[in-house]
């Protein structure tokens, strides 16, 4: 009774722990299936015009994402110039000064707002500018993006700072520096490497975003001559060929699929070598 | 944080640190300003439809967009269905993962599946659909519902044919999607676990197993529910990889091989087309009610993690 109690024992165990291997095989999975297809149906349909020409009308074979290319980064700038100051000082709010209460409730705000759906961020942002402005826009676009990074770049930078040890800004204090400067001059740089992670975390994370584009950048098939006209953007050009009946169009979502996971993944590997020291790691899971 | 000395200060100095601090905190307090802006402009976009519809919105069948009338229950219907089909999938993959990487995987490997989880987190959600509506879609449609219908179709869920897209492909695309997080928060969480818990188990015998078992699981029980809420809330609100794969039909169906439709799925394909005022309204009102689901599951799910673990456990997204 004894011994074979032992035995199962022993065989459940084997058996949990192969079964546990296999499901982080599953996990692994679709990665990898992903990446296998867009390298094989993206990669192949990639070309110079790709980089270079507007899209095509349907029909006519070839054409580029050129404009949704160059959209795509222009959102991004606009994204970044509101979200990054304002979720800069936030964290910086966070990790030097406050009382607790007040910073335990922007804290959690800031997390509630991250689990905001990106989607409802689009129609609130289209009640916001769209409707006021009488149509979309390349600066509502960049708007909304601006406006998702921010509970983002506030609680990574409030992360890294706060891994700064106490005792550099007690020298700080003690050599008589005023506590704005020590922030500014000694806090703040130790933890550069840490905050331009967050920072470009939260990029790479809008720039794959669609959902609040649909409205508030809504797409467009040419160039953008001013913030005020509605502009293209990789991700929104991906669905609209991805839900197209075209064949040439759907190469055409898997070149930009290919071309928009290379970014994100070139950024999301690149920090990986920015922070190997301690002090520049913001919790990856936040993004 | 050190206010000794203050007296000391020439002013110049102290009104620098007046103006930093007011503006730092303005900048966090920006926080408080997006959460009323999201809340105030959904309720009032949503007013005409609230006061046409009153709380029968919530539990008509009825989405007519030609005749003028609204009601949410199929993407209600939808957006549960899919994320409960969604969590049957992923809950027990993620969990049984993140057992792998911090209790059972040899150390070599675990850093490697660690990077390759966050990879797949960072994954833009319109690309998954690509996949989905060119790849996974057929598959399922070839090899893994026919193969339902034969073994479980005496269940009214698998039953009827299928065109494809459906209830199950977004059940399965958004699992897909909320796998990574689960997994690394849940990782989280069981790290944070005290290893003398873990060695008073081996001390009195038990196997690996069962100290995960035992001694780590039933621990981290509160924070690992955590983990799967916040994933909930990620799921209910997945709308790229959802659109492209779920068929785009508001209809009540208990067959999981029909279309369905799912709150954020419809705002994303109608809000353009939306004319008149009460169409667009009600496309609001499905917004509120999207935001109002996500934040009390978020407001939870935060609630669970913060009082697991305490400061060892960084609060989580």
């Amino acid at each position: 009774m004894i011994v074979s109690n032992h035995h199962w024992r022993r065989f459940k165990n084997v058996f949990m722990q192969s079964l546990t291997f296999v499901c982080a095989l599953l996990v692994v999975l679709p990665l990898v299936m992903v990446f296998y297809h867009l390298l094989r149906e993206g990669f192949s349909s990639l070309n110079w015009n790709f980089f270079t020409q507007l899209p095509k009308a349907v029909g006519e074979k070839g054409g580029g994402m050129a404009n949704a290319i160059v959209g795509t980064f222009i959102l991004l700038i606009q994204a970044a110039l509101l979200g990054v100051p304002v979720g800069v000082l936030g964290g910086i709010y966070l990790s030097e000064y406050g009382g607790t209460k007040l910073n335990w409730w922007i804290r959690f705000a800031a997390d509630i707002l991250n689990g905001v759906p990106s989607i409802t961020w689009g129609i609130v942002v289209y009640a916001l500018m769209v409707i006021p402005m009488h149509g979309s826009s390349a600066l509502a676009g960049g708007v909304v993006l601006g406006m998702m990074m921010i509970p983002l770049v506030m609680r990574t930078t409030e992360e890294v700072l706060q891994l700064v040890p106490a005792g550099y800004r007690e020298a700080a204090y003690a050599l008589g520096i005023a506590k704005w400067k020590t922030i500014v001059k000694i806090v703040l740089r130790t933890a550069m490497k840490g905050i331009v992670t967050g920072v470009l975390l939260a990029l790479a994370r809008v720039a794959g975003e669609t959902a609040p584009l649909l409205f508030t950048a809504l797409g467009n098939l040419g160039w953008t001559h001013h913030l005020t006209e509605p502009i293209a953007a990789i991700p929104l050009q991906i669905f609209n060929y991805a839900i197209s009946p075209y064949d040439d169009w759907h190469r055409q979502a898997w070149a930009g699929a290919f071309v928009l996971l290379m970014l994100v993944l070139a950024v999301n590997v690149g920090v990986r070598f920015l922070t190997r020291d301690r002090l520049a790691k913001p919790n990856s899971r936040t993004l | 944080m050190n206010e000794a000395g203050t007296t000391l200060k020439p002013a110049s100095r102290q009104f620098g640190d007046r103006v930093f601090r007011w503006l730092t905190l303005a900048m966090a307090l920006a926080i408080f300003v997006l959460v009323a802006l999201i809340g105030s402009e959904l309720a009032l976009g949503a007013r005409l439809s609230m006061h046409q519809f009153g709380w029968h919105f919530l539990v008509s069948n009825d989405w007519d967009p030609v005749n003028d009338f609204y009601g949410a229950l199929p993407f209600i219907f939808g957006t549960l269905v899919s994320s409960a089909i969604a969590l049957v999938i992923a809950v027990p993959i993620s969990i049984a993962t993140a057992v792998y990487l911090t209790e059972l995987a040899p150390q070599w490997l675990r850093q490697p599946l660690v990077i390759f989880i966050e990879l797949l987190a960072a994954v833009p959600s319109v690309i998954l659909g690509l996949w989905g509506i060119f790849v996974m879609v057929p598959w399922l449609h070839i090899h893994l519902f026919p193969w339902l219908r034969t073994t479980l179709g005496f269940l009214p869920f698998f039953q009827g044919t299928d065109y494809g897209p459906c209830m199950l492909a977004a059940g399965i695309i958004v699992a897909i999607m909320i796998i990574p997080i689960i997994t690394s928060v849940a990782r989280e969480i069981l790290r944070s676990v005290p290893g003398l818990q873990r060695e008073a188990a081996y001390a009195l015998g038990a196997t690996r197993w069962e100290v995960t078992r035992i001694a780590v699981l039933s621990y981290a029980k509160k924070g690992l529910f955590g983990a799967v809420i916040l994933g909930l809330g990620r799921a209910l609100g997945e709308t790229m990889a959802v659109t492209m794969v779920i068929g785009n039909a508001p209809q009540i169906v208990a067959s999981l091989f029909k279309p369905g439709y799912t709150l954020a799925s419809v705002i994303a394909n109608e809000f353009n087309e939306a004319t008149g005022q009460l169409y667009p309204s009600a496309l609001f009102e499905l917004g509120l009610v999207l935001l109002g689901v996500t934040v009390v599951v978020n407001i939870f799910a935060q609630l669970l993690l913060k009082t697991f673990a305490g400061p060892a456990v960084k609060p989580q997204h």
